[in-house]
C-alpha cells in the first residue's frame, strides 16, 4: 500500500496517497482545480497553466507536481482565479471560437470553463488569426481555429509502435497541431473517435456524425463544469 | 416611475439577436410598461429623437454604415449593450477575417457558384454602398460597450433578467443555463 | 539520395536521441531537410513523419524549403539596429538583387533576419553560410557580395578582415573582435591549462572538490545563481545507473557574448572545468551545448578536445585515475534562445523540441535520458578550475558579502568601449559606466531583456544576486535613443519570437502587449492601456521557464522606470479610445472594387 501524505488546500486537510498529483489528491477530495491539458492516463505538461496553484509562495501546476507532506497549497484564491479566467479569455482571443457553429459546443472544456468563469467578452482583443482546417484523412477533421495546443491529442492517440499521430509544428504564437499525413489517412474509425473525445474542444472532429445531442442535454448546459467535484 | 428609453439596432448580423427579444413572450406586456422604443426596428423609428438610456446592438460591424450606426448609437445611448455572439465577437460574418478582402470579393462576386446573375463581372462599387472594412470587428472594438449578453441568439430570459435588472437598478444575478455562447 | 541519408543514420546508430545531429548532417549534404526525407527518417526512426517535422519546424536555422547557395543571416538585434542595421540591409538588398527573406532566382544568395548572433560589441554583424562578419558597412557589403560573386570562397574572403587572438587562427578564420577590456581573477593569463587535472586531481577526492566549490560560494554565472557546490552535490548524491555534465554553451540573452570570448580564448579551462565536474559528481560524459550561431568555433573546439584525449586530460582513466572514465561531446544547436534554459537545452540533447520541462524533478535527478544531470554555464566551469587551483578562500576575498567571486560583463551600446570587463561583485552602474565610458546615458539595460531597464535613479545600485543580478548582458542607451522604439519593442518582437509556445501565456500574452505598446506608440493610446499592460502581464508569472515568466519585463520595467515616456505618448483629452480607425480599415477594399473612399464627418 502506498504511503499516505497529508495536505492542505486552501486550508482544508487532504489525505492523499503519496506520488499522485495535486490535481488528483484534490479531485478525489471534493476539490476543484481547473485544468485543460491534463489528461488521466497520460504524462502531464502543464502546458495551459489552468492549474495553476501556488505553495511556498511560488506558483506551480497541480497537475505536473506531486503531493508531498506539509503542502500548503493556495487555490481558489482572488489572485489565482484572475490569472486563470485571463488564461481562457488569452485561449478564445488566440483562436477563432465561433461557439455556435461547433460541434463541440456544449461538450467543451474550453467553453465550460469560460461559462464557470462567467466570461461574457474577452478583455482582450481578438487576433482572427489565418488558420487551416485539414480534412484530407478519411475520418476525422482538424480544425487548426479551435486548437488550444494542450498536446492531449498528441501523448494519447498513438500507434502500437508508439508512433504519434498527431504533432506540433513551428514555436511561439505560430505554433500549431498537425496530424500525420500517412498516419491520418490509415487511422481507424475507433481511433478518430477516441481523438475527437481526447480533445478538450472542436479542434478533432469525427467525421459520420454531428450535432447528435440537442442543445439542453450536453454535458454543460445545466451545470458547470467541476460541479460533480466541488463540495 | 418614469420609462427608460429604448433603441435598437441590427448591424452585420441576422436579426435572430431581435427575434429573441421577442422571444420573452408575454412579458412584453410587462417590458412596453417599463419602456419606451425610439430608434429601433421594433418601431421602425429610423432616426433618435431624444437622449437615450439603453442602447442594444446586435451584430458586429463589416462596413462603414455598421460603423456610422455604431458611433451614433454610443452618442445618443447612455448605455450601450452587445447582444449576441455577432456584436460580441464579430460572429459568423467574422469567418472572413484573415482573408484577403480581394479573394472574398472574387469568390462572393465573381466566381463563386452563384454568381451567374453578375453579367457584367464587376465588384460593386458606387458611392452610395457602404465600404466594406478589412476585417469584421467586434462592438467594442469600435467604440466603447459597456454591457455583454452572449449567445447565438442570446436566450429570451437572459435578454430579460439583464433589461430588467438595468431598469429597476436591482443587482443581476444570472442563472447558470441562460448564459451561453451558442 | 537515400543512400547519403541512411549513412549518415548509421553513422548515429539509428539513434533518435541524435535527431539533431542526424537534421544538421542532411542540411549540410542535401541543403534542406525536404518533406520525402523526413518520412525517410521517420521510418528509420520509428517515428511518424509529423514527429519528425515538430523537431525540425522549431529551430530557426532548419530548413524544410530549399536555401540558397550562400545564405545571410543579418542579425536584428538593438545594437545592430542602432548602428547602421537599415543602411547594411539596403546595401546586402541592393547587391544581391533581391528583399529580405527572399532568395535570388539564381539560388545563389538568400538574405534573412536572425535574432542576437552574440556580436553585440562588433554591430551590425550577420551570419553568412554559418560564417561571421562584423562591423558591417554598405561598402563592406558591396565589397564581399562582389567577391562572392567573382568566385571568392567566404574563407579568403574573411582573411582580409579576420579578428584577434585566436579568432585569427586557421581553424577559427573569424571575423570577429574579442574585445577583452579588463581582465580579473578568471581571465589572467596566469593558469597553465590542465594543471588542476593533471596534478590535484588524482590526488584529492570527489568530496574534497564539492567541498572547496562548496566553500567558495560560487553561484552560477548564467543568470540564475544556483549555488554551484549545491548542485553537485545534489548530483553526485542522486540515484541513476550514469551522470552527465552539461556545459550550456547556448549564450542567446541578447547582449551577451562572454561565453563566445571564453570559448575563443579559454576553451582549455572550460573543458577542464568539466573534467572536475565530471570527477567531482562521478559522471562519464560531458557535453557543450554549443549555439548554432557559433559554430564557426566547432572545428577550434573539437581540435581543442583531440589534444585533451591524446594528452590522457579526457578517456579512460583520464590523468591516470583508475576507473575516472570521462569524455566531452559537443552538440551543436539550431537556433533557439529557449535552449539556453537548462530542460530545454536537455530536450534539445535528446533531439526534441526545446520545450522547458516541468520541475521537479530537477535535472540533477532527472535530466539528460532521464540521468542526473548537471547543467553549468561556461564562466561557471572556468572559474571553478582556478578555485579548486587556488583555494576557496582566494576566490571568497573577491566580490562582496552576498556575491563573491568576479563576474565577466558583456557591455555594448553606446559607450566608447564595448566589450569583455571582467569585475568583481559589487561595482555599481555608475562605475559601469564610467568604465566603458559611457556619457549622456539614458538608460542600462541590464541582464538582457529579460532583466530590467533603469535609469538614472538606479545607477547607485550595485551588481549582485541580491540587487541586480545579472548574467552578464549590459547594454547602454544614450539620450538620442527612442527607447520605447529602438529597444523595448524590439526586445518584446524578441520574446515573441523566440517563445516556444508550450504555455498558453507566454504564447500569447507577448503577443497581446505588443498591440498595446504598438497603440499607445501610434499616438492612439489612452492611460488605462498603461495600466492594463501592467496588470495583463502578471499572469506570465505562471507560465513554466524563465523566458515565460520575463517575457513582459521589456515594456513592464520600461513603464515602471520609463513611465514618463508612456505619459507624454498617450492621449490627454480622451480616457477611452478603441483603437479603431475607419478611414484605413476601408483602403484595401475601395482599392479592390476600384473607388475613392468617402467620409462623411458629422
Amino acid at each position: 500500500m502506498a504511503n499516505k501524505v497529508k495536505i492542505k488546500i486552501d486550508g482544508k486537510e487532504i489525505i492523499t496517497d503519496e506520488g499522485k498529483t495535486i490535481v488528483e489528491a484534490a479531485r478525489e477530495n471534493g476539490v476543484f482545480i481547473p485544468t485543460l491539458c491534463n489528461f488521466a492516463g497520460a504524462l502531464p505538461k502543464g502546458c495551459c497553466r489552468m492549474c495553476t496553484i501556488k505553495i511556498n509562495n511560488r506558483f506551480m501546476t497541480a497537475c505536473t507536481t506531486p503531493a508531498a507532506s506539509g503542502m500548503e497549497v493556495e487555490n481558489h484564491t482572488p489572485e489565482i482565479e484572475e490569472f486563470r479566467k485571463s488564461i481562457i479569455e488569452l485561449l478564445f482571443v488566440s483562436g477563432n471560437h465561433f461557439c455556435p457553429s461547433c460541434e463541440k459546443s456544449g461538450n467543451c472544456e474550453l467553453q465550460a470553463l469560460a461559462y464557470r468563469y462567467q466570461m461574457m467578452v474577452p478583455r482582450f482583443p481578438y487576433d482572427f488569426p489565418m488558420k487551416s482546417v485539414d480534412g484530407t484523412a478519411p475520418f476525422i477533421i482538424k480544425d487548426q481555429n479551435r486548437c488550444i495546443l494542450c498536446k492531449r491529442c498528441i501523448k494519447t492517440i498513438k500507434d502500437e509502435q508508439g508512433r504519434h499521430y498527431f504533432a506540433f509544428k513551428e514555436r511561439g504564437h505560430k505554433l500549431e497541431v498537425i496530424l500525420d499525413e500517412q498516419m491520418g489517412k490509415e487511422m481507424s474509425r475507433a481511433l478518430a473517435r477516441k481523438a475527437m473525445e481526447n480533445c478538450p474542444v472542436g479542434s478533432i472532429i469525427y467525421k459520420e456524425i454531428g450535432f447528435a445531442e440537442p442543445i439542453g442535454t450536453r454535458k454543460y448546459d445545466k451545470m458547470p463544469i467541476g460541479s460533480e467535484i466541488d463540495n | 416611475m418614469e420609462k427608460k428609453i429604448i433603441a435598437t439596432t441590427s448591424l452585420a448580423g441576422c436579426f435572430g439577436c431581435h427575434m429573441s427579444i421577442l422571444d420573452i413572450d408575454e412579458r412584453i406586456l410587462d417590458l412596453i410598461e417599463l419602456v419606451e422604443f425610439n430608434k429601433s426596428p421594433v418601431d421602425d423609428i429610423k432616426t433618435f429623437t431624444k437622449p437615450v438610456d439603453i442602447g442594444i446592438v446586435e451584430g458586429g460591424c463589416c462596413n462603414s454604415e455598421n460603423v456610422e450606426v455604431l458611433r451614433s448609437f454610443r452618442k445618443n445611448c447612455k448605455i450601450l449593450i452587445s447582444l449576441g455572439e455577432c456584436a460580441i465577437m464579430g460572429g459568423l460574418p467574422a469567418l472572413r477575417n484573415g482573408i484577403p478582402i480581394e479573394e472574398c470579393l472574387r469568390e462572393a462576386y465573381l466566381e463563386g457558384p452563384t454568381v451567374g446573375l453578375n453579367t457584367t463581372k464587376i465588384l460593386p462599387n458606387d458611392d452610395e454602398l457602404p465600404m466594406l472594412l478589412d476585417k469584421v470587428y467586434p462592438c467594442h472594438e469600435v467604440v466603447k460597450v459597456d454591457y455583454y449578453l452572449p449567445g447565438c441568439p442570446p436566450r429570451a430570459d437572459l435578454i430579460w433578467d439583464a433589461l430588467v435588472a438595468l431598469i429597476t437598478g436591482n443587482e443581476l444575478a444570472l442563472p447558470y443555463e441562460v448564459v451561453k455562447f451558442d | 539520395m537515400k543512400d547519403r541519408i541512411f549513412k549518415i543514420i548509421s553513422k548515429y546508430n539509428g539513434d533518435s536521441s541524435r535527431l539533431m545531429d542526424i537534421l544538421h548532417d542532411i542540411q549540410d549534404t542535401e541543403g534542406y531537410i525536404a518533406g520525402d526525407i523526413m518520412g525517410l527518417l521517420a521510418d528509420l526512426l520509428s517515428l511518424s513523419a509529423a514527429q519528425v517535422e515538430e523537431t525540425v519546424s522549431f529551430y530557426h536555422f532548419y530548413s524544410d524549403k530549399p536555401r540558397a547557395k550562400v545564405n545571410i543571416y543579418l542579425n536584428d538585434s538593438v545594437t545592430a539596429n542602432m548602428f547602421g542595421r537599415a543602411e547594411v540591409l539596403k546595401a546586402f538588398e541592393d547587391a544581391c538583387g533581391i528583399s529580405e527573406g527572399e532568395v535570388s532566382e539564381d539560388g545563389q544568395l538568400g538574405l534573412f533576419s536572425t535574432s542576437c548572433i552574440g556580436m553585440n560589441d562588433q554591430e551590425p554583424a550577420a551570419l553568412i553560410n554559418d560564417k561571421v562578419f562584423t562591423r558591417l558597412t554598405p561598402y563592406r557589403v558591396s565589397q564581399i557580395i562582389a567577391d562572392l560573386k567573382s568566385g571568392k570562397s567566404l574563407d579568403e574572403i574573411t582573411v582580409e578582415s579576420c579578428g584577434d587572438g585566436k579568432n585569427a587562427l586557421p581553424e577559427v578564420n573569424a571575423t570577429v573582435y574579442n574585445n577583452i577590456r579588463r581582465k580579473g581573477a578568471l581571465l589572467n593569463n596566469d593558469y597553465p591549462f590542465y594543471s588542476v587535472v593533471r596534478d590535484m586531481l588524482p590526488n584529492i577526492s570527489s568530496e574534497e572538490i564539492i567541498d572547496i566549490v562548496s566553500e567558495s560560494n560560487i553561484r552560477g554565472r548564467g543568470g540564475a545563481g544556483f549555488p554551484t557546490g549545491l548542485k553537485w552535490k545534489f548530483g553526485s548524491k542522486a540515484r541513476g545507473e550514469r551522470r552527465f555534465i552539461i556545459c550550456n554553451a547556448d549564450e542567446g540573452e541578447p547582449g551577451t557574448f562572454k561565453d563566445r570570448v571564453l570559448l575563443t580564448e579559454y576553451p582549455e579551462m572550460v573543458f577542464e572545468g568539466m573534467a572536475v565536474a565530471g570527477y567531482a559528481v562521478g559522471a562519464d560524459l560531458g557535453l557543450l551545448y554549443l549555439r548554432y550561431e557559433y559554430k564557426y568555433l566547432l572545428n577550434y573546439l573539437n581540435g581543442i578536445l583531440d589534444n585533451m584525449r591524446k594528452n590522457n586530460y579526457l578517456g579512460t582513466n583520464v590523468a591516470g585515475i583508475e576507473d575516472f572514465n570521462f569524455d566531452i561531446r559537443i552538440q551543436l544547436g539550431a537556433g533557439a534562445y529557449i535552449c539556453g534554459e537548462e530542460s530545454a537545452l536537455i530536450e534539445s540533447l535528446e533531439g526534441k523540441r526545446g520545450e522547458p520541462r516541468d520541475k521537479p524533478p530537477f535535472p540533477v535527478e532527472k535530466g539528460y535520458l532521464n540521468l542526473p544531470t548537471i547543467v553549468n554555464n561556461v564562466e561557471t566551469l572556468a572559474t571553478v578550475v582556478k578555485i579548486v587551483k587556488n583555494g576557496a578562500d582566494w576566490f571568497n576575498k573577491l566580490g562582496n558579502k552576498d556575491s563573491v567571486g568576479t563576474k565577466v560583463l558583456s557591455i555594448s551600446g553606446d559607450c566608447r568601449f564595448p566589450g569583455i570587463y571582467e569585475v568583481e561583485w559589487g561595482m555599481t552602474i555608475s562605475e559601469v559606466l564610467a568604465m566603458c565610458g559611457a556619457t549622456e546615458v539614458q538608460a542600462i539595460q541590464v541582464g538582457g531583456p529579460s532583466g530590467a531597464l533603469i535609469g538614472k535613479k538606479d545607477f547607485g545600485r550595485e551588481l549582485s544576486y541580491s540587487d541586480l543580478p545579472t548574467g552578464g548582458s549590459m547594454i547602454v542607451f544614450n539620450n538620442s535613443r527612442n527607447l520605447l522604439r529602438e529597444v523595448v519593442l524590439n526586445f518584446t518582437n524578441f520574446f515573441i519570437e523566440e517563445s516556444c509556445g508550450s504555455c498558453s501565456t507566454c504564447r500569447n500574452m507577448p503577443y497581446v502587449l505588443r498591440e498595446k505598446l504598438l497603440k499607445i506608440l501610434n499616438g492612439r493610446g489612452v492611460k488605462q492601456d498603461v495600466e492594463d499592460i501592467l496588470q495583463w502581464a502578471k499572469v506570465l508569472n505562471v507560465s513554466r521557464c524563465g523566458l515565460g515568466q520575463t517575457a513582459a519585463n521589456p515594456i513592464v520595467s520600461s513603464i515602471r522606470n520609463f513611465r514618463h515616456l508612456y505619459d507624454a505618448l498617450v492621449q490627454k483629452e480622451v480616457d477611452y479610445d478603441s483603437g479603431f480607425d475607419l478611414e484605413s480599415s476601408v483602403l484595401e477594399s475601395c482599392k479592390v472594387v476600384g473607388r475613392q473612399p468617402i467620409f462623411h464627418h458629422h
